[in-house]
């Protein structure tokens, strides 16, 4: 069908960032003869917020706001990837990821597959490579993956022809849950840049922090992070933030306040000595709270540990806590990426 | 009587600091004689002529710590294709590390190591022993009667001797034979990570690898090299710290010497950037100003030998993320090129840097070789310090690939290798 349209959108430079007003309007409304829709993004993949230019993640956003309002209505369903294949390769468990990426390649027009891989069942790594390589023979338009070690996403990129989301790899990125925070974060403040943002926990182990961090500096907003000593990365200082160890302090004149999950794992002497001195020095309540600025937000990329890094009464506070709509943000700007990527795919057979 | 006339060379012998344009006659096995005015009265009649134009003739490359696989890997490297890489970078002595399977901890194995390089290898191969029974780190082995079988030197290989007491009696016992204990500095509590702990590490999410792995364990075994005498040399240091605690400890009159890989002379942790698992070595990359100070170590002699750490590993081993490839680099093919960069950036001496590579070895292990002299065994190589080329690892010898060097732009190779009077490799001869 596409193989009839001699006009292909790949010959149109890829480094065009402003999204013509037709892209941000008309994507859903379009039928498959049509799709021919400019590109927006100059990347064949999206492994992780490094490298995106700041014009990337605000087309990214530009377009995921129309998607949001898309969702809203009660016919949820757009076709720009009518005839695409998405397979959801998941390594590591993740109900909440795995399904959102699912609705967002549905409401698209998608057909969309899920495989999930116990990374405890496989033998580590062994089948890994072979697994790319098999879906890849049944030729996916994009295919989704999270997995436990950093850079597998990257290494499994090289091996496949299509289009790769990394939906969570190791301690490295995450780039999705960056793009949704950062979208949430827009629509309640109107802006990114000037902002202050802290981001607190375990940032150590943490992928949602690296991309946060990186994404909220390439915006321009001013980053910190807060958590005790054992829970920083080597040379975190020199990632452009500022370093705080105490909430109250690192807390004063926020806008955001972003709360990490720390694993129960984590918390029985290794890392620090127990839950409940965890969260009297680091859990997130009203007291605490009250340092940031009075409209400041609170976010949490789910899923929640109450109790222990947050307060249950603060997480479902709705004038404060933005944590629900984050997740329906993430829907929203997993469409924006999937049709962004989608627009640099091949629209003609090649054999 | 075989003989062969090396004509033209630049004799380079590091031990005497000779460095001289002359000839040296092979007869026997042995070298007979050198100098700028041999064959002044005609080269004798009947010798093989080698007309060196001009390069280096060196004693042979004695690279103390290699792996292979033989026996129990040998699909990764066997005795003969190590020796056949060795020929080909230049090595004539090559000493291979216990840690097999079986691991060589027995006097039958050693036997083994022995007959099996005699019958397959091309070079020169001596084994380490294990220093503790099965590499386990509990019990030693029977230093005494496997070091009259031929092990020149004891150690775990890649694994640290983490217990002191066990360290405490091995030192103490094997002074008692004069035999060398060898340690893959570092304590395996700190050592968990995948990389060196850096900002690269955190940027990448890989878990680090703390230079205080290796100098805590340094200085732990310093304290007990005080009290127990003996001789201990530090296999591979890989960063700044370790190389001042040596120099200090070495000031202070203790009997302690250290290695260097060329690949940790040549590369640093920004290498690994983009996952690329061929640089996954232990000890890890570390930053830049650790390369420059093991690179002044090797200068003032801090460090006393340079090594490959030739350590092959199959491609499935390395096909994976970052944190679940195998640690290890090959490198008996690149030693020299890798080596020779720091003389031609002028950081070290040509006859400082051949001498970690020659006679330093040889004293440390107590090799009757890695000397220009009469009498001594005829391990040569024929270098030319300037020659370009490019690694290619298709063309490399070892039979697994995992070279870091690959696709690099080196500078000088090994023109011919002779090994006991016998010329074991000639470059562009597609042979050996």
């Amino acid at each position: 069908m596409a193989a009839e349209n001699g006009d292909n959108s790949l010959a149109a430079p890829l480094d065009t960032c402003r999204i013509p007003e037709s892209a941000l309007y008309n994507a859903a409304l379009m039928t498959s003869a049509e799709k021919q829709l400019p590109p927006i993004f100059p990347h064949r993949h999206l492994l992780g917020i490094e490298g995106l230019s700041a014009a990337d993640i605000t087309a990214l956003l530009d377009l995921a706001d129309t998607y949001v309002e898309q969702n809203r209505q009660v016919d949820k369903k757009g076709s720009v990837l009518r005839g695409r294949t998405q397979i959801n390769l998941f390594f590591e468990a993740s109900t909440r990821t795995q399904s959102s990426f699912e609705l967002a390649g549905k409401r698209l027009g998608a057909d969309v597959m899920n495989m999930s891989v116990g990374s405890s069942s496989v033998k580590k790594g062994e089948t890994l490579i072979d697994t790319a390589v098999t879906l890849n023979a049944m030729h996916p338009d994009l295919i989704i993956i999270r997995h436990a070690s950093s850079g597998a996403v990257e290494l499994l990129s090289q091996k496949v022809s299509c289009s790769v989301v990394n939906a969570g790899d190791g301690a490295h990125e995450h780039p999705t849950q960056a793009l949704l925070d950062a979208l949430t974060i827009r629509r309640r403040k109107g802006r990114i840049e000037g902002l202050t943002v802290a981001i607190c926990g375990d940032i150590l182990h943490s992928r949602v922090a690296r991309s946060n961090i990186l994404l909220l500096g390439a915006m321009g907003a001013r980053v910190r992070v807060i958590a005790p000593p054992t829970l920083l990365p080597r040379g975190i200082d020199r990632f452009g933030v500022e370093v705080f160890h105490d909430m109250r302090k690192g807390l004063e004149g926020c806008d955001i306040v972003m709360m990490l999950r720390l694993q129960l794992e984590r918390m029985s002497g290794s890392y620090v000595p127990s839950q409940r001195e965890y969260f009297h020095y680091f859990g997130l309540d009203y007291e605490k709270l009250g340092h940031a600025k009075p409209d400041a937000l609170v976010m949490h990329p789910g899923p929640m540990n109450r109790g222990v890094e947050i307060d249950s009464a603060v997480a479902d506070d709705i004038n404060r806590s933005v944590i629900r709509e984050q997740v329906e943000m993430g829907v929203a700007v997993r469409m924006a990426v999937l049709d962004a990527l989608a627009r640099n795919l091949p629209n003609e057979l090649r054999i | 009587m075989s003989r062969t006339a090396f004509i033209n060379a630049r004799l380079v012998d590091p031990a005497s600091g000779l460095d001289v344009k002359g000839n040296l006659l092979v007869a026997d096995g042995k070298i007979a004689d050198l100098g700028p005015d041999l064959f002044s009265d005609g080269i004798p009649d009947g010798a093989e002529i080698v007309d060196c134009r001009g390069h280096i003739l060196s004693p042979g490359l004695i690279d103390c710590r290699v792996f292979t696989g033989e026996p129990g890997a040998e699909h990764r490297e066997t005795l003969r294709t190590a020796s056949l890489a060795a020929a080909a970078g230049g090595v004539t002595t090559l000493i291979v590390m216990p840690n097999t399977h079986p691991v060589i901890d027995d006097v039958a194995l050693v036997d083994f190591i022995e007959r099996r390089a005699r019958d397959t290898g091309i070079v020169h191969i001596h084994p380490m022993a294990a220093l503790t029974k099965g590499l386990a780190g509990a019990e030693m082995t029977e230093i005494g009667l496997l070091k009259e079988a031929g092990a020149v030197a004891f150690t775990d290989g890649d694994r640290a001797v983490a217990n002191a007491q066990v360290m405490r009696r091995a030192m103490s016992y094997a002074g008692l034979f004069g035999a060398l204990i060898v340690q893959h500095a570092e304590v395996p509590e700190l050592a968990t990570g995948v990389m060196n702990d850096s900002e690269l590490a955190s940027r990448l999410g890989l878990s680090g690898i703390p230079a205080i792995a290796e100098t805590i364990m340094i200085e732990r075994d310093l304290r007990l090299l005080e009290t127990t005498g003996g001789r201990y040399h530090v296999a591979q240091v890989s960063c700044a710290a370790s190389v001042e605690i040596i120099r200090r400890a070495r000031h202070n009159g203790l009997n302690v010497t250290c290695g260097v890989s060329a690949a940790h002379l040549a590369l640093n942790e920004n290498d690994i950037r983009g996952y690329r698992t061929f640089f996954k070595v232990s000890p890890p990359l570390r930053s830049e100003e650790d390369r420059k100070a093991l690179v002044a170590g090797v200068a003032d002699g801090t460090i006393d030998v340079i090594v490959s750490g030739h350590n092959p590993q199959d491609a499935d081993a390395k096909r994976h993320p970052f944190a679940e490839a195998s640690f290890g680099a090959i490198g008996l093919e690149t030693l020299l090129p890798a080596s020779l960069a720091l003389v031609h950036d002028g950081d070290v001496p040509l006859t400082r840097l051949l001498g970690a590579l020659t006679f330093a070895p040889a004293d440390l292990l107590g090799l009757q070789t890695g000397r220009l002299a009469a009498g001594l065994p005829a391990d040569l190589v024929l270098i030319d310090m300037g020659m370009p080329w490019v690694v290619e690892s298709a063309r490399l010898r070892s039979t697994s690939k995992n070279t870091p060097f690959e696709d690099r732009r080196v500078q000088g190779r090994a023109l011919r290798t002779m090994v006991g009077g016998r010329t074991v490799y000639i470059h562009g001869d597609g042979g050996h």
